[in-house]
């Protein structure tokens, strides 16, 4: 009995000394990767545990951990935003010697997404992640409506201009409010399902697919962290504007604090002809469209300029881990270009150049042409250390204006940039 | 050495410490020390997420600038108007479905305890279902609100003007049967010879309510809108899932915007200090309560 006891002990001690933990958001790339993982754990006889954690709870529950040096997690898909946090607090393990001893290149990585994932500080050369997810908020279209003949003649009759892919968020606007309480098939359809979360982050992940398509600056490029003129210029006003009419007269009722899953589901029920969200979200869309006849994607359209929302992650190895060795060998694997293509072909968004600079690469799927597109456009918002403290005021006043109609856009950007100078103040950077 | 045994010789005094011994402990160890932590804390510019940096005395700097932040005060006119209305329609409807429920009648257990349903329930669970119920679309409140009086589309929790009332209208469902048992309590100790004699001196059901009833279930009824008043003022669950504090910042209440200041932007230090004046406005406004709920007792 007693040597039973102790042989399911050893047993027990070894499968956990040869497992680790990887921790990300639950959605279906999630999914994908744990199927992949399958191989790393056939070639190594690593046991990996997922902990994937629901979006809107998401980066409270990671960075709660980080901040108190858990254990739970080895490695970690962060969001791009918090990969200053990571390297400044000592959160994530640098991965430079690693990189160089395995020879893997960041060279052999898309360089927006090295830029944006990996880096801290922006542009340098110290590397706390490997760009593990490649995203960018897009745009879904029920191409079966827009195909309807009588529907196409009745657009192009009011608007002189084809119903099809938006070429501007003008054109985009038309054609949201041209299905705006439209009925089709005998049901009631909507515009667009777009981004109005107030909790964590969806709204300003909406507004400024908006506002880099204006052009708008974070900051003085000369200046950094001078922000007046710059993240509250004409331009960026008119961008917030345009989002509250966007959502004014296309949105579908009741579409007041929905990001992700909402605007997945107002699309799939068919509510919407347009849908706001991130490429991760594609290949679920278009699993159900085999021959694509339904729905049809694009990158965010441009005004004054292309621009998209970035998304997308990075895979870390958190520094308190205990198993950092067998993290680290995870992400060996995982960089290899082979398994980047498995990557890429189970749903994943690869960023690795064989995959992307592939010939076969922008007609593999449909959506495949406007991701290479979007991650060429991408701006991300603030990668600083403090974050968080910039996002929440952000939601608050764009929330504020665009669904509760509170004050003008400038008054709420003016808000913005008065709450992040004291962010940064208390932050020693001005 | 028997139990017995053991503690003879111990004072009654020590054995009275010895039961509450424990409880002492366990009281200083997850109530005050806590309380004394944040205190010392709001005095700080400490930020938890700030690993390596130690924390400065700055005074009295968190306290003025909570109290001379435009914003707070939003958040607490939010607060006090969710508390208003929520305590006085819990009041009303409480007392009311109490009176009624006191009457004997066929039925009358059944249908207390599904009057009593809603606050057994989770209210992460009840935010969550009332946002399907409040949906413009599909929902049943909607639905049934047009059945009698057609509004056409309404967004309850997207509209600035409803959102307010959409949270008192799920908190004043949810916790009124609280109020109601409690006043149901009060008003079955009431002896019935108080009737039977006010019957005999010829007063209508009106005095008999307003002379004997009303003040017999007022301590009752004002003990239930003090807990309901220390819950709501603390709300935060329901109110997350239902709106998340939104639209903008329409229901933000304090205790969410607390927590966004002391977990999500991590600004230890001030959380701290905006926590103590929240902690001393409401045992404030409780020991005022108390005092004046005591005083209508007495008389």
């Amino acid at each position: 009995m007693i040597l039973l006891f102790v042989s399911l002990f050893s047993f027990s001690v070894n499968s956990n000394a040869k497992s680790i933990t990887l921790g990300w958001a639950a959605w279906d790339p999630a999914n994908a990767l744990q199927e992949l993982t399958k191989e790393f754990t056939a070639e190594t006889g690593i046991e990996v545990n997922f902990e994937f954690v629901p979006w809107p709870n998401f980066a409270d529950r990671m960075l709660n951990e980080l901040n108190n040096k858990g254990k739970t997690f080895d490695l970690l898909i962060g969001d791009s935003q918090w990969i200053g946090a990571g390297a400044v607090y000592g959160h994530y393990v640098k991965l430079n010697d690693f990189f160089d001893k395995e020879g893997i290149s960041m060279s052999d990585f898309s360089p927006a997404t090295v830029y944006a994932y990996s880096t801290w500080p922006k542009g340098s050369e110290n590397y706390y992640a490997l760009p593990a997810m490649g995203d960018a908020l897009a745009w879904a279209y029920r191409k079966d409506w827009f195909d309807r003949p009588e529907l196409k003649s009745e657009f192009k009759k009011k608007h002189g201009y084809d119903l099809g892919v938006p070429a501007n968020w003008n054109q985009l606007h038309d054609m949201c409010k041209f299905f705006q309480g439209r009925e089709i098939d005998g049901q009631k359809r909507y515009g667009a399902a777009i981004n109005t979360e107030r909790g964590s982050e969806g709204i300003t992940m909406g507004v400024t697919a908006a506002m880099y398509a204006w052009g708008m600056e974070y900051e003085n490029p000369n200046k950094p962290y001078d922000m007046e003129g710059y993240f509250n210029s004409p331009q960026a006003v008119e961008a917030v504007e345009f989002y509250r009419k966007l959502y004014e007269d296309c949105a579908p009722p009741g579409h007041s604090d929905a990001y992700m899953v909402a605007n997945l589901d107002a699309y799939k029920s068919g509510q919407v002809a347009f849908q706001m969200n991130w490429y991760a979200f594609w290949p679920g869309v278009s699993k159900e469209d085999s021959d694509g006849r339904v729905s049809g994607f694009f990158a965010n359209p441009k005004q004054n300029v292309a621009a998209a929302t970035l998304g997308g992650q990075g895979i870390s190895v958190v520094k308190y881990s205990d198993k950092q060795d067998l993290a680290l060998e995870y992400i060996k694997w995982f960089a290899r270009p082979d398994v980047q293509q498995k990557w890429w072909d189970l749903g994943g968004y690869s960023c690795h150049n064989d995959v992307l600079n592939s010939p076969s690469f922008p007609t593999s799927t449909v959506y495949a042409q406007g991701f290479l597109d979007s991650m060429g456009i991408v701006k991300d918002f603030w990668q600083e250390p403090t974050f968080v403290e910039l996002m929440l005021p952000m939601q608050e006043a764009i929330h504020d204006y665009v669904v509760n109609g509170k004050g003008t856009a400038k008054e709420a950007l003016d808000k913005i940039i008065a709450e992040w100078v004291e962010v940064f103040e208390a932050d020693g950077k001005l | 050495m028997s139990v017995k045994k053991k503690f003879k010789g111990l004072s009654d005094k020590a054995v009275g410490w010895l039961f509450i011994g424990p409880t002492v402990l366990l009281l200083l160890a997850i109530n005050i020390y806590p309380l004394v932590y944040a205190i010392k804390m709001s005095f700080t510019n400490f930020y938890a997420n700030k690993i390596g940096r130690e924390p400065q005395f700055v005074g009295l700097k968190n306290y003025i600038k909570v109290l001379n932040k435009e914003a707070i005060w939003e958040k607490m006119q939010v607060t006090a108007s969710f508390m208003f209305w929520t305590l006085l329609l819990q009041a009303i409807i409480g007392l009311g479905l109490a009176l009624l429920l006191n009457r004997k009648f066929k039925g009358n257990e059944l249908l207390t305890t599904l009057i009593v349903l809603p606050m057994m329930l989770s209210p992460a669970v009840v935010g969550v279902f009332w946002t399907y119920l409040y949906n413009p679309q599909v929902g049943l409140f909607n639905y049934v609100v047009n059945f009698f009086y057609d509004l056409g589309s309404f967004d309850m929790i997207g509209s600035s003007t409803l959102a307010p009332w959409a949270i008192v209208i799920v908190d004043t469902w949810m916790w009124t049967p609280f109020t109601m048992l409690i006043c149901l309590a009060g008003l079955r100790s009431v002896p019935n010879y108080l009737y039977e004699a006010a019957e005999v001196d010829r007063a209508s059901k009106w005095q008999q309510f307003i002379y004997i009833t009303l003040p017999s279930v007022l301590p009752f009824l004002l003990l239930a809108l003090l807990f309901r008043g220390i819950e709501n003022f603390k709300m935060f669950d329901m109110v997350v899932e239902l709106t998340s504090g939104g639209p903008g910042s329409a229901t933000e209440l304090a205790s969410i915007n607390l927590k966004r200041e002391a977990f999500e932007k991590w600004k230890t230090g001030y959380s701290s200090a905006f926590a103590v004046i929240l902690f001393v406005t409401i045992f404030g406004f409780g020991n005022v309560y108390v005092k004046v709920m005591n005083k209508i007792k007495e008389r």
